[in-house]
């Protein structure tokens, strides 16, 4: 062996050896330092010193030299790559979490389940060219009853008990809190000109007793389509694609005969009981019929339109009002109208 | 309205079963909200009909008879206890099995047989109670004189009862025929119209009395008929069985006939006893200012002039249309009734009723508009039963006062018109089908039909309300779904509205919960949040009839609804809890409708949940309700300022107005403690509120733009002393707007701290500052010289020195 081998391999040896020792990345660069550093590494200093070499051992020496130096550049790679795989596998095993431990809390919150349900009613209708409008909660009786004649002497009124504002404007000017969505079909017809396709969103009021099922506060969405060719039939098209949107696609729409004295012909709307197929006698929801009641509808009555100003032998128009709370209720199995507005957490959250 | 099948089928066949029967009315007709049957748990061979031979005392027991019964298998001999068993009956016999109501448990059982008093009972006649009919368990029930001895007692009385809600619009669905012409219409039945023939005695009705109409605008059409040789006593069973069913109380047999034929017709009627009608006339008339009447309720009621009365010679004998005056009763002495069938304007019978507070089925019947021509209809029919029933001899012709008989309105229907509002056309024949047999006549004349309602439908006077006949009775299933045509209207901005419902997702997605309250609140609990001072404010409008007091106010702040929400919830949550409101502010306006301002109010609080989803140390502060506010105004793209103000009920030095230019556009504050207590709140708790009509105006068109500048920023560190009561955001806007040659500065505070080391009244701000030029990477001697540009402008304006 030649004194060059033999002080190349002495040199690797006790490289080797150091590296072995070095059990952590901070050993492990504190041995490239020592060994491979670009100012003082003993590895480098030696190759700097070739220079000094006889140069008939030169070449030879250089060669075994930078031989060495890439083994330990590649030792060293390969302890870090060993260290790495280590270091991932003891993450995985050893330290493998809880996976069901809770997630780190974050502050969430949630719409309330009326602004939820309205929301995907408005998107249902806008969908099919509605325009969204509002109107005011405090009325004028004259809109919320005269003008969609149900008149002061009429047993209609019944079907609306209302509350009362106590102030009188102008001495004679009656408000109340709308019963109903119904007065904006004359506010919106008022401002414009047909085509009218409208939907009128907000909160209802009716002075009456609560239980499950009735609440005093409530919240509407009224529908308006006015134009040259509105028929039945389209309200009937428009119904259905609602209900299917919001209760699924395979619902079945009925119509039956009702009467709101805003509306001609009046009907309402019921949809296939999705919740027991038809099935039961005893189903809470459809009472054993089959049909939910979700809405009230009609053409609009030829006097409205007239009052509108527009021509009731050209223009016919049709209407709808939903109750918010009902949809709600009926998609989330909701059992109690009176937990709407109590603002339970332990209620809101769910939704 | 209770519609008894066995009545109706008086009228119209109807073989379907309850359930399919109840859909097809409600699909056509009127609303069934459910059924009641009868005798449904009544064994065919176990629960008869009876006839009572004999009737002995029992050997052994004063208070127990002996009946014999007849079951048509001879005689059968039964104990009794019921005072009323008498021979002659028919009654409801029940042998041994029988499922019965038992008389004192109330419960459904076993009827078994033993021996009452040492006598065998070979089965037992039974109450109401045991038949399950109703309570009375005090005699037995007695059945009609016809009924067929040995029949199975659920042919013979068995029934079932429709519950069916009616229109407001609709009288003659209130009587059981005008249903039956309903359902003979939809079902394709012939109707049979009750019988109404009876024979006139030779005296005239119209030399017992005088009818003279001195309100003609209130009583559209009076008739009377006089009735003698009334034998007054009980109605017989039938009678009274189909009153009780159809939910009236039996009281004698003139006042059920009366009943009788309005449930039957929906035309009420009034009997008088003749005798007590003062004068020999009738005069319906309004009432004098002062007059009183006690009516059959026993009630004295106050008259006013706007009110129809009944009145013969001398004063008020009825409200007319509503209910008869306790002064011309029919009673035990009554030998000669007066029978009243009249027809009154709907409105005037509905205030007198509203204004009385007196609802009576008449008056339900009255003010929703019945046909004048109904009146000798009923007349007839009542005449009949008078004389059957009652032993009545009906005087010759009736009194009719009818100053105008309205002419039959005619409708033309242009064919097309159908097709026009309902999609579909509906084919001639059937047309006349249909409204043939609602009653209506009908003519084609070209493309129209001509037609004339019944009498008993004034509902219906345009040619919508004949298509709604037509559609109904023709079937709504056999409307087509079809898509709305026609050109779109043209969408209006409605910038506030996308305003509010954006700020309303975010504030959500920013943790907070929404909740909606009720609009209608306690003058107290809008107190303690409303300044007595705030004009728009303090004075509420209020409910004159509100479902509560504690809903009478409407409301003029949502702080109080957000506050009593979490409040509320604090009961059973622990951590931090954070909620908003999105509603109106109704504030009251001269001489119009209150302003409907739209608010966002959000309230939070309480102690940051920690890793564990536990209640950690740190609670939740102004800076996290202004954190929240500032998130959702950056995103709404507006650069909002925070000025420090006093503000009702939030606590002073925690109250910052948001303004955005020249708009407050809302506030963030701390609750004032004392405030948050009366709420039951004791810990801190902080607010903000976003007003969306300003803030909408103050939100740009679009976000105003810069590229990214392609230098990179400098960035550098300050501590500045500043005088302790300038806010930090002084001290930004000084930084901000400071100009040095192309050089833009912006800066963030990072820390605030007063102390040891900071001299007395001052503070120290740690401020980030970050320097940028759009053509050139600065260099460090740039910044440096800007830096003491800067150092010099801040502590000229604001007395500011570097912290060293």
């Amino acid at each position: 062996m030649s004194t060059i081998e033999a002080e190349v391999d002495a040199l690797r040896a006790e490289a080797l050896e150091a590296l072995a020792q070095a059990d952590d990345e901070a050993g492990r660069e504190a041995w490239r330092a020592d060994w491979l550093g670009r100012k003082d590494g003993r590895l480098t200093l030696r190759l700097r010193s070739l220079k000094d070499a006889p140069p008939d051992q030169r070449a030879s020496l250089g060669k075994s030299l930078n031989a060495l130096k890439s083994t330990l550049e590649g030792e060293l790679e390969a302890r870090r790559e060993a260290a790495r795989a280590d270091a991932l596998a003891t993450l995985s095993a050893d330290a493998a979490l809880d996976v069901t431990l809770p997630g780190r809390p974050q502050s969430l919150g949630r719409l309330h389940p009326v602004t939820q349900t309205m929301n995907d009613c408005i998107d249902a209708f806008a969908e099919m060219g509605f325009r969204v409008f509002e109107g005011p909660e405090v009325e004028w009786a004259r809109y919320n009853f005269d003008a969609v004649r149900i008149p002061e002497d009429h047993p209609a009124r019944d079907m609306w008990d209302t509350i009362w504002i106590d102030t009188l404007i102008d001495g004679e000017r009656k408000m109340l809190l709308r019963t109903h969505t119904s007065p904006n079909q004359i506010r919106v017809m008022e401002q414009t000109e047909p085509p009218v396709r409208v939907i009128v969103p907000g909160k209802c009021y009716r002075q009456e007793a609560t239980d499950a099922t009735h609440e005093w506060m409530l919240t509407q969405i009224e529908g308006l389509a006015v134009d040259e060719g509105v028929r039945m039939s389209d309200l009937k098209g428009t119904l259905y694609a609602f209900a299917r949107r919001l209760f699924g696609a395979d619902r079945q729409i009925i119509f039956h005969h009702s009467y709101f004295p805003f509306v001609e012909p009046g009907v309402e709307m019921a949809i296939d009981c999705f919740l027991c197929r038809a099935g039961g006698d005893d189903c809470r929801t459809c009472h054993g019929t089959g049909w939910i009641e979700i809405l009230g509808a009609g053409m609009v009555h030829p006097e409205i339109i007239e009052n509108a100003g527009y021509d009731s032998s050209r223009h016919t128009g049709f209407a709808f009002g939903v109750g918010i709370e009902r949809v709600a209720m009926l998609r989330w199995g909701i059992e109690d109208i009176r937990h709407f507005y109590q603002n339970d957490l332990r209620f809101l959250r769910q939704f | 309205m209770k519609l008894p099948l066995s009545w109706l089928r008086d009228y119209v066949d109807v073989d379907l079963p309850p359930a399919e029967f109840a859909k097809r009315v409600t699909d056509a007709i009127a609303e069934v909200e459910g059924w009641e049957v009868i005798g449904e748990q009544w064994d065919p061979e176990l629960v008869r009909v009876a006839e009572v031979l004999a009737v002995d005392p029992h050997p052994n027991a004063d208070r127990l008879v002996l009946a014999t019964v007849n079951v048509g298998e001879g005689p059968k001999t039964v104990v009794c206890g019921a005072p009323n068993v008498a021979a002659g009956q028919r009654v409801a016999f029940a042998t041994e099995g029988a499922m019965l109501v038992d008389g004192h448990s109330g419960k459904l059982s076993k009827l078994k047989l033993r021996a009452i008093r040492g006598v065998d009972s070979a089965g037992m006649v039974l109450s109401e109670k045991e038949l399950g009919l109703s309570d009375d368990h005090e005699g037995i029930l007695v059945l009609p004189e016809d009924s067929a001895i040995g029949a199975p007692l659920v042919d013979a009385i068995g029934d079932v009862v429709f519950d069916v809600s009616t229109w407001a619009n609709r009288a003659d669905l209130l009587g059981i025929l005008g249903f039956a012409r309903e359902v003979a219409a939809v079902t394709g039945k012939p109707l049979r119209e009750p019988d109404r023939s009876y024979t006139e005695s030779e005296r005239q009705a119209a030399d017992f009395v005088s009818v003279t109409i001195e309100a003609p605008d209130l009583c559209r059409r009076f008739t009377a008929s006089i009735v003698e040789g009334i034998e007054l006593g009980p109605s017989p069973p039938w009678m009274q069985q189909r009153l009780i069913r159809a939910g009236m109380r039996p009281i004698n047999n003139v006042v059920d006939i009366t009943n009788y034929v309005m449930l039957e017709t929906g035309q009420p009627l009034h009997a008088f006893d003749y005798d007590l009608v003062r004068g020999a006339e009738i005069r319906p008339r309004r009432a004098r200012a002062g007059e009183t009447l006690t009516t059959l309720d026993e009630v004295e009621r106050d008259l006013d002039p706007d009110m129809l009365m009944i009145c013969d010679g001398e004063g008020p004998v009825a409200v007319a249309g509503i209910m008869g005056g306790g002064n011309s009763e029919v009673s035990e002495s009554t030998k000669t009734v007066l029978l009243e069938v009249a027809n009154f304007d709907p409105g005037s019978i509905r205030r007198t009723s509203t204004q009385l507070r007196l609802r009576s089925e008449a008056s339900l019947r009255f003010e929703k508009g019945i046909g004048p021509d109904l009146a000798s209809y009923a007349q007839a029919r009542a005449l009949h039963l008078l004389e059957q029933v009652a032993g009545g001899r009906p005087a010759a012709g009736l009194v009719d006062a009818f100053p105008t008989p309205l002419a039959s309105p005619r409708i033309t229907l242009p064919a097309a018109r159908i097709e026009q509002v309902l999609g579909i056309p509906i084919e001639a024949a059937e047309v006349r089908r249909i409204l043939t047999a609602l009653g209506f006549e009908v003519t084609e004349s070209g493309d129209a039909f001509e037609v004339t309602p019944p009498f008993w439908r004034p509902d219906v006077d345009l040619p919508d309300d004949v298509i709604e006949e037509l559609i109904r009775v023709y079937g709504y299933e056999k409307l087509p779904t079809t898509v709305l045509r026609g050109s779109l209207p043209e969408a209006q901005p409605r910038p506030l509205e996308r305003v509010r419902e954006r700020s309303r997702a975010l504030a959500a997605g920013l943790g907070f919960q929404e909740v909606l309250s009720y609009t209608l609140t306690s003058g107290e609990i809008l107190s303690r949040v409303v300044s007595p001072d705030d004009a728009d404010r303090a004075g509420p409008l209020a409910a004159t009839n509100p479902v509560a007091s504690q809903h009478t106010y409407l409301r003029t702040s949502l702080r109080g609804s957000v506050l009593a929400a979490y409040a509320g919830n604090r009961h059973h949550e622990d951590a931090a809890m954070r909620f908003f409101e999105v509603g109106v502010e109704y504030l009251p306006t001269e001489a119009d409708l209150p302003h409907e301002r739209p608010v966002l109010c959000a309230v939070l609080g309480g102690q940051r949940l920690e890793r564990w989803e536990r209640p950690g140390p740190e609670r939740l502060d102004y800076f996290d309700a202004k954190g929240a506010v500032e998130a959702l105004l950056d995103d709404l793209g507006v650069a909002a300022a925070f000025t420090p103000v006093e503000e009702y009920a939030l606590l002073p030095g925690h109250t910052a107005a948001i303004s955005v230019g020249e708009e407050t556009v809302g506030l963030v504050a701390q609750v004032h403690p004392d405030v948050a207590a009366t709420f039951d709140i004791e810990e801190p708790v902080f607010l903000f509120e976003l007003w969306f009509e300003p803030l909408t105006r103050a939100i740009p068109e679009r976000p105003a733009y810069a590229p990214p500048s392609r230098y990179p920023e400098a960035r550098r560190d300050l501590a500045l002393l500043v005088p302790a009561d300038t806010p930090a955001s002084a001290t930004l806007e000084v930084i901000r707007t400071h100009r040095a040659r192309g050089v833009r500065i912006s800066a963030d505070v990072f820390d605030e701290y007063r102390g040891e080391g900071v001299p007395a009244g001052q503070k120290s701000l740690a401020i980030a500052l970050r320097f940028r030029a759009d053509d050139r990477t600065l260099g460090e001697k740039d910044v440096v010289r800007i830096e003491q540009g800067l150092l010099r402008r801040l502590e000229q304006d604001l007395g500011a020195t570097l912290r060293t």
